[in-house]
């Protein structure tokens, strides 16, 4: 059901957290808890692009966290943060079970093997080039 | 399908349609990364202009394993796929190259006319690819996951058949447990036993889970498994049923394996098409039907008690056992619940019988396990091999050592493992081996560190992962994976002392002995193991260096 709704809207706000409680007779706080306990709800929009970057074991000793510093600076937010112009979400994961291919990066739903800090940033660089 | 006949149709139609020569080409998550859809099109374009499609098919296929070097095209004569082939495989007709781009597949299929081809040319005999024995990947990279006839073919759903015509569900638990295969998603139950005891439950509904929440950063082999022979662990999953007396199973499958999904519900399809999944089965009184679960980003879901309170709708907060599931699980019904590795030994283990599978691997750790070799190595990629190998021969034979420098350790059983030192190396591969020295089978990663880690370093990531993915249930994996993530951040600001040192390895047993589910009672363990080889890079990171007392 909120596979559903999240596929659907993006994103969990209060509006459809409460909807879908009406709907099933439970109190707003077990959709609630649930959509909270699990990573992949948002209750947050997010930004026109996505990048992922992998913070898994095998892509951490092959230095995924410099990719991610970088993005960072690039964007000046932190990791799990929308940029000021709701071009770019930057979200880490642990481990797209790509490890063969370490670090790995995900680019709006494409998984990009073996990335380096300056590819990384000449794609988000394009997409805040964007109109 | 009727009966046993109606198979053995399908299996021949479907070889006779087959090519003499297959072109096989890796379609899973890692290769798909390195643009190998373009290389398969453009091989089935090539074959076309050059005028082969009667010798020659190229196909989509699952994981070959050398991941590190995708995308990969493997040559294979159809022949060598049929069961009943038998003889020599001469080397020259199986070939294999390595980092294909889109680009470089023409010349690997008029390569065939003659010539050579500018693709990198790999070597099938390397010890990576030599050493290995396989059993659940048997096929994985040789078939199409996205037909069901291709399975057929190669001997599918032969096992369910022999199982519901010719046993009895007791006599199948029996093979089972005689073969002494044990739990593959990390603790090494014996698997026999667990299915002896949802079989001894009286009810009438019972479920069969297969779990597919593989949680372990650097553990990859359940989604090779799932995305490279979908009917494999389906078949096991039928098998499981009919053994303990389920109707209905559940695949729980992570949200971050699209591929995995969509292939598996293909799969579900076309089973059920041919009546090898629904109800009345080969037309027996047996019903099974398979629904899939989809996870949605939670660590902890991979234990037991919390998938199964996943797979209810609710929060995934794992419960205190007793009751185990076997007993009161899912709905309150009796339960089996094993990994996706344990359901794809079922089939061979039916087929061939439990003797030969308790011919391979050590005493007390039968069988083969397949282990995704990661990190700082030559050769990455997943790799099935004998329990009783010692680590030694995984990393530097198989492996290929690390690229620059010199191994340092070896992390298995992701973070519920620890990390192995480099001069225990020659320890075997089995479950009691590995908890021995401090770490873990764990569901089978296995990543490599060479001289420039910090084990420290390393073992904060882990402490922040369980720290992150702790539910929140039970208070010494709350609060003490906090304090323990925030004592190693002080220890590495080089601000603590030698009792905290102390402190930190008191607070790890403690949390380990009290907390209530697997990710708890394990989340210490890479401090503990680090704390226990790599003593000497905590001290030197103390704020005052400590001397030892010795």
């Amino acid at each position: 059901m909120l596979h559903k709704a999240q596929e659907t809207f993006g994103y969990l706000d209060e509006d459809v957290l409460t909807y879908i409680a009406r709907g099933l007779k439970l109190p707003l706080s077990r959709v609630y808890g649930v959509a909270t306990f699990y990573h992949l709800f948002s209750l947050k929009p997010a930004g026109a692009h996505t990048c992922i970057v992998c913070l898994g074991t095998a892509c951490y000793v092959k230095g995924s966290g410099k990719i991610l510093e970088a993005l960072e600076q690039e964007l000046s937010i932190t990791v799990g943060n929308t940029s000021a112009d709701d071009k770019v979400s930057l979200l880490s994961a642990r481990c797209v079970r790509a490890c063969g291919i370490a670090p790995v990066a995900v680019f709006d739903g494409t998984v990009a093997g073996k990335v380096e800090p300056p590819a990384a940033l000449s794609r988000i660089q394009a997409w805040e080039a964007e109109d | 399908m009727d009966d046993l006949a109606n198979l053995i149709d399908v299996a021949k139609t479907e070889r006779s349609r087959q090519k003499r020569l297959r072109v096989h080409c890796c379609t899973s998550t890692g290769c798909r990364a390195a643009s190998s859809e373009a290389v398969l099109t453009s091989l089935q374009d090539t074959i076309k202009t050059e005028g082969l499609e009667d010798e020659v098919e190229a196909i989509g296929v699952g994981c070959m394993g050398f991941c590190g070097r995708g995308p990969l095209v493997e040559i294979e004569p159809s022949a060598w796929l049929d069961p009943a082939f038998q003889g020599d495989k001469p080397l020259e007709n199986e070939q294999l190259y390595e980092e294909v781009k889109p680009e470089q597949a023409a010349s690997i299929i008029t390569a065939l006319k003659g010539g050579t081809a500018v693709a990198v040319k790999g070597n099938p005999q390397h010890p990576f690819f030599a050493r290995q024995m396989k059993v659940v990947r048997e096929f994985s990279g040789r078939i199409d996951p996205e037909r069901i006839e291709e399975y057929i073919a190669v001997g599918g759903y032969r096992s369910l058949h022999k199982a519901v015509y010719e046993m009895t569900p007791a006599e199948v638990v029996d093979e089972i447990t005689h073969s002494g295969l044990r739990g593959r998603g990390g603790g090494g139950y014996p698997t026999g036993l667990k299915w002896a005891t949802v079989a001894k439950m009286t009810g009438d509904q019972k479920y069969v889970i297969c779990n597919g929440d593989e949680g372990d950063p650097g553990a990859f082999m359940d989604r090779s498994v799932l995305e490279s022979d979908p009917h494999l662990v389906l078949e096991g999953m039928a098998i499981a049923g009919y053994a303990v007396g389920a109707n209905h199973g559940f695949i729980y499958v992570r949200a971050e394996y699209p591929l995995a999904i969509q292939r598996l519900q293909k799969a579900i399809q076309q089973a059920k098409k041919y009546g090898l999944l629904g109800s009345q089965i080969f037309d027996s009184m047996f019903d099974f039907k398979v629904d899939i679960r989809i996870g949605a980003g939670a660590f902890v879901c991979g234990e037991e008690t919390a998938l199964i309170q996943s797979i209810e709708g609710g929060r995934g907060n794992p419960q205190p056992r007793p009751p185990y599931p076997a007993q009161s699980g899912l709905w309150d019904c009796p339960t089996l619940i094993n990994n996706v590795e344990t359901f794809g030994n079922i089939a061979p283990i039916i087929h061939r019988g439990g003797d030969w599978y308790a011919g391979i691997g050590t005493e007390k750790s039968k069988g083969t396990k397949i282990f995704a070799l990661t990190g700082k190595i030559r050769n990455n990629g997943l790799i099935e091999v004998p329990m009783g190998i010692t680590l030694r021969d995984i990393v530097e034979d198989m492996g290929g050592g690390v690229p620059e420098g010199d191994i340092k350790a070896v992390q298995t059983g992701g973070p519920s493992g620890g990390c192995i030192p480099v001069s225990l190396l020659d320890t075997p591969v089995d479950y009691d081996s590995l908890v021995a020295i401090g770490s873990m089978m764990g569901s089978g990663g296995m990543v490599v560190m060479d001289d420039t880690t910090n084990m420290v370093e390393v073992a904060k990531f882990y402490m922040e992962f369980c720290k992150e993915e702790s539910c929140g249930k039970c208070i010494p994996c709350r609060a003490g994976t906090v304090q323990l993530y925030d004592m190693l951040t002080h220890l590495l600001s080089k601000q603590a002392t030698e009792d905290d040192l102390i402190k930190l390895e008191e607070l790890c047993r403690m949390v380990k002995e009290t907390s209530l589910c697997g990710l708890g009672m394990s989340a210490p363990n890479p401090v503990l193991s680090t704390l226990r080889y790599f003593h000497d890079e905590y001290e030197a990171l103390l704020k005052t260096p400590a001397f030892s007392s010795s």
